[in-house]
């Protein structure tokens, strides 16, 4: 059983503590973090503004170090990995969803998307990159409208443009940084749809990071963080992880559930 | 494969923004232009500089007899000679190094016309050659003598202005007749002015006419030293290589009259001229030119290993240092003015590349977080300033090109398409390229990507 753990966990950070630095003075953000996330898991990171939950998603997403701790990625341990080999990681395993889309302005939907590709180790030729950037854009459905530029494109649009450049390097792990913070309710709902559906039918782990409770409801496990400790949801709920993921998301949350969360 | 796509990348990201990316490539543009435009007028410049000593005789060498010497008593450069016509003919064929030659005697006596007489500094007996050998080939008036004349020793002759000035005041001279000792010359033409040469002599106080016409007709002498300084030496005790030659014409036919022999001028097999001279194909020949000419002549003179020539060399050192040094002077010159324009140029490019790389933060960031590595990015920057940097040394060359065009056509100044200077642009804009984008690019490389991603 404890080998299956294992081979299902995905993400395992221990005690990870994060210090900056501010002239003198010694902000610890991070202060012994753990927690544990499956394969296949959706999770939402809630907390408020300066609560570290930015900071936790840099350390997940490779592009900062702990200070202390251990984050075992895939059974490995990538918390003193140099630059040059968390960039190939962030490359390989995940893909980002940014809160204000950061496509490349005046560059193709199609560009945008296989930019990733031109950073891997160079197995693909040009024209085979432009296929599984079309690919990925046609399975979000917008096949038509590869050539656009962003300018061209709606938020929601632009945001599954984005959404299609995590994707195209076929990564276990998705980062969405607050991901409907720039969109109206109606595309937000569409895009958190979207995110269940690759969560489900992919198996592609999802963490959405988010102060937004409704956003939150989307997942199917909310981890909690507050002052620099998680508060609630650290390890895996062993219902999280099976066949019902697919489940439409819940009712929203009372009042006094959402001062339960906070 | 790589290298492609990250041309392509810099390609893609340049044309984002068109209009910034022409106005960084100006720099560039102006300074490649004006380089090619100032080494085209300039190399042209120095090609028509050159040109122009070169009229002064820098190409030429003069070949002198040797010396003779009697028991230890020199008599100096030309006391024997030893040259002959066909020396000048065998040269002009068997030395690649040498464009003409022409040989030469020498006169010095008196020019009458009507009531006015004149001793011009320089008579010289010669062949048409030794007009393109000073280079000296347009006239001022009427056309040269010809090979034919030299053959038939017509008395025909070319004068120098200043000869013109003292015989003829104003009237032209052209077909009229001129006394030289005796014998009457037709004027053929007048040599174009030259001036003073760099020692100061008057160059235009000459006549030339045909060599045979000056040796036969006006020294009067057949077979005889011709060399007025060494005349003396003639039949006296003084043994020298003319007793080979029989220095009296043999008495075997009866002695024709003075103004029979005026009149007829023998022609005989073995003649000797007073010196050679000969013009390099340019100065940077004339080293080649001294030594084929020394073994054709040593061979021709039958001269073994070991023994000293019986003739001289002498090259216008003085002047094919001028040259040189002014060749070198307007190059240097031209180079300072071209890497100003460049470092400027290039300065421009960093200037920029800075801004894009502010301006670009984000995508930098956005780069890093999907996997970009330090030295992609590094080089993704370079290649963009080294793209630019070419791009804009190509629209340079043409627009340096069309500009020397145009000066030509405009002002009609010489110009000369330089190849290495084209070559060097190219070399220089890419090296401008990776030298000013390297700073920005090392420091677009170095940004953290967390805070790019954050940077508003």
């Amino acid at each position: 059983m404890d080998s299956w753990k294992r081979f299902m966990e995905l993400i395992e950070l221990k005690d990870i503590c994060k210090t900056y630095r501010l002239g003198d003075i010694d902000v610890p953000v991070l202060k012994g973090v753990s927690l544990q996330i499956a394969r296949g898991e959706m999770i939402a990171l809630m907390g408020a503004s300066g609560s570290g939950k930015s900071t936790l998603m840099n350390i997940l997403g490779c592009l900062d170090r702990p200070t202390s701790g251990e984050y075992w990625l895939d059974g490995c341990d990538v918390s003193a990995l140099p630059a040059d080999e968390r960039a190939q990681l962030r490359n390989q395993k995940f893909g980002f969803v940014f809160q204000n889309f950061n496509l490349l302005p005046r560059t193709s939907a199609m560009d945008n998307v296989a930019m990733p590709l031109s950073y891997t180790a160079g197995h693909l030729s040009e024209r085979q990159a432009r296929r599984q950037a079309r690919e990925v854009l046609e399975r979000l459905g917008l096949g038509d409208r590869l050539h656009h530029h962003p300018s061209q494109l709606s938020g929601g649009q632009q945001q599954r443009v984005a959404i299609a450049r995590a994707l195209v390097n076929h990564p276990p792990l998705i980062f969405a940084d607050e991901p409907t913070g720039n969109l109206d309710s109606r595309t937000s709902t569409e895009v958190l749809r979207l995110f269940q559906q690759l969560n489900a039918q992919g198996g592609i782990t999802i963490i959405i990071i988010t102060h937004d409770a409704t956003v939150a409801r989307s997942a199917r496990r909310t981890i909690c963080i507050h002052d620099g400790l998680i508060e609630d949801g650290a390890a895996c709920a062993p219902s999280d992880t099976g066949p019902e993921a697919a489940t439409p998301p819940a009712a929203p949350p009372s009042p006094a559930e959402l001062r339960g969360i906070r | 494969m790589k290298a492609y796509r990250t041309a392509r990348t810099a390609m893609r990201a340049l044309g984002r923004n068109p209009m910034r990316a022409l106005l960084t490539t100006l720099g560039i543009v102006i300074g490649v232009g004006a380089v090619i435009a100032m080494m085209e007028i300039g190399t042209g410049s120095s090609a028509a500089i050159q040109k122009t000593i070169a009229t002064m005789g820098a190409n030429v060498l003069l070949v002198l007899p040797g010396t003779a010497a009697s028991g230890g008593v020199s008599f100096g450069a030309g006391s024997v000679t030893t040259l002959t016509p066909q020396d000048g003919d065998a040269i002009l064929r068997d030395s690649p190094a040498v464009r003409n030659v022409a040989p030469i005697v020498r006169a010095r006596t008196q020019v009458v016309y009507g009531n006015r007489n004149w001793v011009p500094q320089q008579m010289i007996g010669t062949t048409p050659a030794f007009l393109d050998v000073r280079d000296w080939t347009d006239m001022a008036e009427g056309e040269s003598f010809t090979e034919r004349d030299v053959l038939n020793a017509n008395k025909v002759c070319l004068i120098g202005r200043t000869l013109v000035r003292e015989l003829f005041q104003g009237e032209s001279p052209i077909g009229r007749e001129i006394r030289v000792k005796n014998v009457s010359f037709r004027v053929a033409g007048v040599l174009s002015p030259k001036g003073a040469n760099m020692m100061g002599s008057d160059q235009d106080d000459i006549l030339l006419a045909p060599w045979t016409t000056i040796k036969y007709r006006v020294t009067g002498s057949t077979l005889s030293n011709p060399n007025q300084s060494a005349a003396g030496g003639t039949g006296s005790t003084v043994n020298t290589l003319n007793k080979i030659y029989p220095s009296e014409a043999p008495e075997i036919y009866p002695k024709p009259s003075e103004a029979q022999a005026a009149n007829t001028p023998l022609t005989v097999r073995f003649t000797n001229i007073d010196q050679l001279l000969a013009a390099a194909n340019g100065p940077e020949e004339i080293p080649a030119a001294i030594q084929q000419m020394t073994e054709i002549l040593r061979e021709r003179h039958r001269i073994r290993d070991g023994q000293p020539d019986d003739f001289t060399i002498r090259d216008m050192t003085e002047m094919t240092n001028t040259l040189t040094s002014t060749t070198r002077l307007m190059t240097n010159l031209l180079l300072c003015v071209a890497m100003i324009s460049l470092v400027v140029g290039g300065v421009g490019i960093m200037n920029i590349m800075l801004v894009s790389v502010t301006e670009r933060t984000r995508e930098i960031g956005l780069r890093m977080a999907v996997g970009a590595r330090a030295r992609d990015i590094l080089r993704q920057f370079l290649v963009e300033a080294v793209v630019l940097c070419l791009v804009g040394g190509a629209a340079g060359i043409l627009l340096g090109h069309g500009g020397s065009r145009l000066v030509e056509l405009l002002l009609r100044w010489p110009v000369a398409t330089s190849l290495p200077a084209i070559a060097a642009a190219v070399l220089v804009s890419a090296g401008v390229g990776i030298v000013f984008g390297f700073y920005p690019a090392w420091k677009a490389s170095r940004l953290d990507p967390i805070d790019a991603l954050r940077y508003e």
